[in-house]
């Protein structure tokens, strides 16, 4: 399914016109580099999901053109990012800023982690404990179970 | 990821009630955004306006060839004044159009228009066309005053009060029902 | 009228499906064995009367019938006949029909080859499976009935999206579909074992193969869209963290981590309650991939918008299929019998920690994706989460996870040896690090892209390295015999070798087209070069080709390497008629290792030069090598002859409850 739903969406824009054009570009290379990766970071305003510098809408066009205006003008990357949330408020960038309204989104996965990492620890922790005081006899069933487990990959008990 | 050790007296029953909870926390989000689009409470095309309440930034156009009264973020100052972001190639403005007409005819609020991505004989023969309801009008060809704007689609309005501050924008097409319910007892409130 | 013939059908398998869900469920519980019966018919019978329906609608696609709406939207006479074909599942209504044919499938596979499962179990599974059946043929019937008829008939079709009208493509949705509702059997299964009250070894055995064939679709499926966009699009991009791939790839990860604890539950008896709850997810993010991104809500494509009854079934809907079988699972799972113990160093350890980043990952994508929809709703402003967030914070999550890759195989169950494992994957460990001396060498260390790209390829050689030498040492491979051994190796040990070692060609792939990928954008007149990654390309000049349905101007580009000419690329702009759309035709030569991309784009005012774009990607063949690999290795694994001859009784493979019960 992907971009079905985005092609959809731009059925009746041309798509031959590809993102960046040749006559927009910078001359020189470092500070062209510099606009490419700014642009991917700004979300176009009447897109689905694209970046400015990938899609064929006219006002990403244009805000290419601004972007590389700005650097010319010796506008850093963030004051560009920062000028353009100004006028289109934080949907614009595609890195969500550090805020209090985006701190479970940036710190969602660690606490995810953290969480499950003490859970399975807490786990192995009481496993560890119980299989260590093993009798002869338990061992001798272990080894025994090894042999004749159906295991196809993990012989390696001996 | 909970296996209850068996060395544990009672097993414990919350941790199995996490992923309900959670599932059914995010239905009710969803359920909620559903309904509000379906109201049309929420239009998900919409982006919120940022520059409410902020000064109308910097601007400075030409004006259409022959048509005079250029416009720019001075001529705003003094009064209270809707500026309307349009284009010829706008299929959604030419539905605007005629409540724009009806509004200038009131003469309660000057209308400036921002000719946004256009060329200036195209602007010209649809104001010829469908009739001028603008003050002043600038032309915007490349976008600046747009972006500076914030515009995402024409139409877009601003309502401006006399410090040349951003009072309201209507996204999208102004309807009659806007313009008395909404845009008119604000021009009259700001005009105090 | 025979349009008719494929509704009814559908409103037959309707009832048909009702009986399923309810008569052996009643079976079950009461101990008899007629009623528990009627689950295999059902399921048989409701596959033909939804394959009935589903080849009524390729019918009317095939001869062009525009008296149906969904032909009449989606089809156009000028389409070439794969199109017709593949424009059943491209539109809404055929889709889901498409989706219930392939729930009927898996429910009818598990009729005519579960003879020995418990007869209990398999009712109960069965019943699940027909009430997943309901919900959604009851969904296709009442909102989006792809029988609809329009009087009068149109001339013609609207037609496809000439983008969308791609071979790749056309196969893209149907392994899609294989693999999402391919976990609608661990689904069942699991549901199945709550009721009961009983998950075991065997249990585990009888799921693991429905995953795996679940799982190596979807790998496949999500392969091939990739694959789709980065030599259509033009530009070489092929993974953009949107919703829609997003959906896709969630339950590919919950679905990866199934597959795994899987193993450690008929390996070990350990795990059960949380693979039964990855069960449920998976196939509840499948269901949410599938619908609630296409409802509108997450993306602002108004799939839905224009019937709000279909938004509200659908939720509906999911609300009783994830609501209820978590309640279910809140009820029951607590009760499960734990199983087999194991030290922290071992393999099931080793799996626990590979489930636990897994699903973490899993966590991160959902998080990224569900986040702005949240945050409008909560806050009433809009924020994005896009490409540079996943790949931020997912791709370091990926890291460990690879490194435990390496040599979590090698450690034994119960009780491994760290120090031994670790021995072992000296040679590997050594390769990676001289394969990162070796791109920072060549490739230099100057931008953060060079040193990036030289950890992946260390991570990917580290990760190759390791497997390989598994294998190698498992089947002893520089002592005699190892023919043999090889051949006595089951088949889901070389599965598993395949799949881990594709997964080391896709990290290559990847790092390579991130960190070295050039382009050159210009405007190229007849006779004029460009170079890049090594090629000197040639623009010879465009002329008008005619296509089948379409109209293009086509360019010659001679390509030479070291003043030989290597190949001629033809890139194209095309003019598609119906509906009229301009597409540009990427022109891709492949070589082993990199790939190279001409684009065509238009002419330059009146004179006879055009925009040319050349991008030139360096090892990005190897993740499509790492991806057909991987969907390889779960195929090799699926016929291991376990599998095959099916699970053995379950008092002979419940060996876990020969495990001393004093050391719990």
């Amino acid at each position: 399914m992907k971009r079905l739903a985005l092609l959809a969406a731009t059925l009746f824009l041309s798509t031959a016109a590809l993102a960046v054009e040749p006559q927009e570009m910078l001359k020189d290379p470092a500070l062209e580099a510099r606009a490419r990766d700014v642009s991917k970071g700004i979300r176009c305003v009447q897109c689905q999901n694209e970046t400015i510098d990938e899609s064929h809408a006219e006002i990403a066009r244009d805000m290419r053109i601004l972007v590389r205006e700005r650097i010319t003008a010796g506008d850093s990357n963030q004051q560009i990012l920062d000028y353009m949330v100004s006028r289109y408020g934080d949907y614009v960038l595609l890195k969500p800023r550090f805020m209090a309204s985006t701190l479970i989104l940036w710190f969602g996965p660690l606490l995810v982690f953290v969480i499950g990492g003490f859970v399975v620890a807490s786990r192995l922790q009481l496993r560890g404990q119980a299989v260590a005081p093993l009798t002869p006899e338990e061992e001798q069933a272990l080894a025994s179970l090894a042999e004749a487990s159906l295991s196809d990959s993990g012989d390696k008990a001996s | 990821m909970a296996e209850t050790p068996a060395t544990a007296p009672a097993p414990k029953r919350w941790p199995y009630v996490i992923p309900l909870v959670a599932i059914l926390a995010l239905g009710g989000v969803f359920v909620k955004r559903l309904l509000d689009i379906e109201t049309g409470a929420v239009d998900p095309k919409l982006l919120p306006t940022v520059l409410i309440s902020t000064p109308i930034p910097d601007f400075d156009l030409q004006a259409l060839p022959g048509r005079g009264q250029a416009l720019s973020r001075n001529d705003l100052n003094g009064e209270v004044s809707l500026i309307n972001v349009w284009g010829s190639w706008c299929v959604a403005c030419a539905y605007e159009h005629p409540v724009l007409m009806e509004i200038a005819a009131t003469g309660e609020v000057p209308i400036h228009g921002i000719a946004w991505r256009d060329e200036p004989a195209k602007s010209l023969g649809w104001l010829a066309k469908n009739g001028d309801p603008y003050t002043r009008v600038g032309q915007d060809p490349a976008s600046k005053a747009a972006i500076a704007l914030g515009v995402v689609a024409a139409p877009e309005t601003f309502l401006v009060d006399k410090q040349g501050v951003i009072r309201y924008k209507q996204n999208g097409v102004i309807t009659r029902a806007d313009w008395e319910h909404k845009i008119r007892p604000l021009i009259a409130q700001l005009k105090k | 009228m025979i349009i008719e013939l494929g509704h009814f059908s559908l409103v037959l398998a309707l009832v048909v499906a009702l009986v399923q869900s309810i008569v052996p469920m009643v079976g079950a519980a009461r101990g008899s064995a007629a009623l528990m019966g009627v689950a295999k018919p059902a399921a048989l019978l409701q596959l033909v009367l939804v394959l009935t329906a589903f080849f009524t609608l390729m019918y009317a696609f095939v001869t062009s019938d525009f008296s149906v709406v969904a032909v009449y939207q989606n089809s156009h006479t000028t389409k070439p006949l794969i199109y017709k074909i593949s424009g059943v599942w491209g539109n809404h209504e055929g889709s889901l029909v498409m989706w219930v044919s392939i729930l009927a499938i898996y429910g009818a596979s598990v009729a005519a080859f579960g003879g020995n499962l418990p007869p209990t179990l398999k009712a109960r599974a069965l019943a699940v499976q027909g009430m997943i059946s309901v919900g959604f043929i009851a969904f296709i019937l009442f909102t989006s009935n792809p029988f609809l008829r329009i009087f009068p008939v149109p001339e013609n079709g609207m037609g496809l999206n000439p983008q969308l009208q791609d071979p790749g493509l056309a196969i893209h949705p149907p392994m899609l579909y294989l693999g999402y509702v391919g976990f609608s059997m661990a689904f069942s299964f699991a549901v199945a074992a709550l009721i009961e009250g009983r998950v075991d070894a065997a249990w585990a055995r009888w799921v693991r193969p429905w995953t795996l064939a679940a799982w190596l679709f979807l790998t496949f499926g999500i392969g091939l869209g990739s694959w789709w966009a980065y030599y259509t699009l033009g530009w070489g991009g092929y993974w953009f963290w949107d919703p829609v791939e997003n959906a896709s790839f969630i339950p590919w990860l919950t679905g990866t981590a199934l597959l795994h604890s899987a193993i450690v539950v008929e390996k070990r008896e350990a795990l059960k309650s949380w693979t039964i709850l990855l069960a449920i997810i998976t196939f509840s993010l499948s269901m949410l991939g599938t619908f609630i991104v296409r409802s509108g809500v997450i993306t602002s494509v108004h799939a839905f918008a224009a019937d709000p009854t279909r938004g509200v079934f659908i939720l509906t809907l999911l609300a009783i299929a994830i609501g209820g079988s978590l309640t279910l699972y809140a009820i029951r799972a607590p009760r499960l019998q734990v199983g087999g113990l194991f030290a922290p160093i071992s393999r099931e350890g080793g799996l626990l920690i590979n489930n636990l980043l897994l699903a973490t990952g899993a966590a991160t994508v959902l998080l990224g994706t569900l986040y702005p929809l949240v945050f409008e709703v909560l806050t009433d402003n809009k924020i994005s989460v896009g490409a540079p967030y996943f790949n931020g914070v997912f791709i370091p999550l990926m890291v460990p996870l690879v490194l435990l890759l390496g040599f979590g195989p090698r450690l034994a169950w119960k009780r491994g040896d760290l120090a031994g494992a670790l021995a072992r994957v000296k040679v590997a460990a050594g390769g990676a690090v001289a394969m990162v001396a070796l791109s920072l060498l060549i490739n230099g260390a100057a931008s953060v892209a060079d040193v990036g790209g030289a950890i992946g390829l260390g991570t990917a050689m580290w990760l190759g390295l390791a497997t390989l030498s598994e294998w190698a040492d498992r089947v002893k491979l520089t002592k005699s015999g190892a023919f043999a051994r090889i051949g006595n190796l089951p088949r889901a040990a070389h599965g598993m070798t395949l799949a881990h070692f594709g997964m080391a060609l896709l990290i290559a792939g990847v790092s390579g087209s991130c960190a070295w990928k050039q382009e050159r954008i210009q405007t190229m007149s007849a006779g004029q070069s460009v170079e890049i990654g090594g090629f000197t390309i040639t623009f010879e000049g465009v002329k008008m080709v005619q296509g089948p349905n379409y109209e293009a101007g086509q360019a010659t580009m001679l390509v030479a390497k070291n003043g030989k000419t290597v190949t001629t690329m033809h890139p194209e702009l095309r003019m598609y008629s119906d509906p009229p759309q301009q597409l540009s035709y990427t022109n891709v030569h492949t070589t082993f290792g990199a790939d190279l991309h001409a684009v065509l784009g238009e002419a330059q005012g009146a004179t006879e030069s055009f925009t040319t774009r050349f991008y030139y990607e360096p090892m990005t063949p190897f993740l499509w090598y790492g991806v057909l690999l991987m969907a390889l290795g779960g195929l090799v694994s699926l016929t291991d002859r376990r599998h095959r001859v099916g699970a053995p009784q379950r008092a002979a493979i419940s060996t876990g409850a020969a495990l001393p019960a004093a050391a719990e």
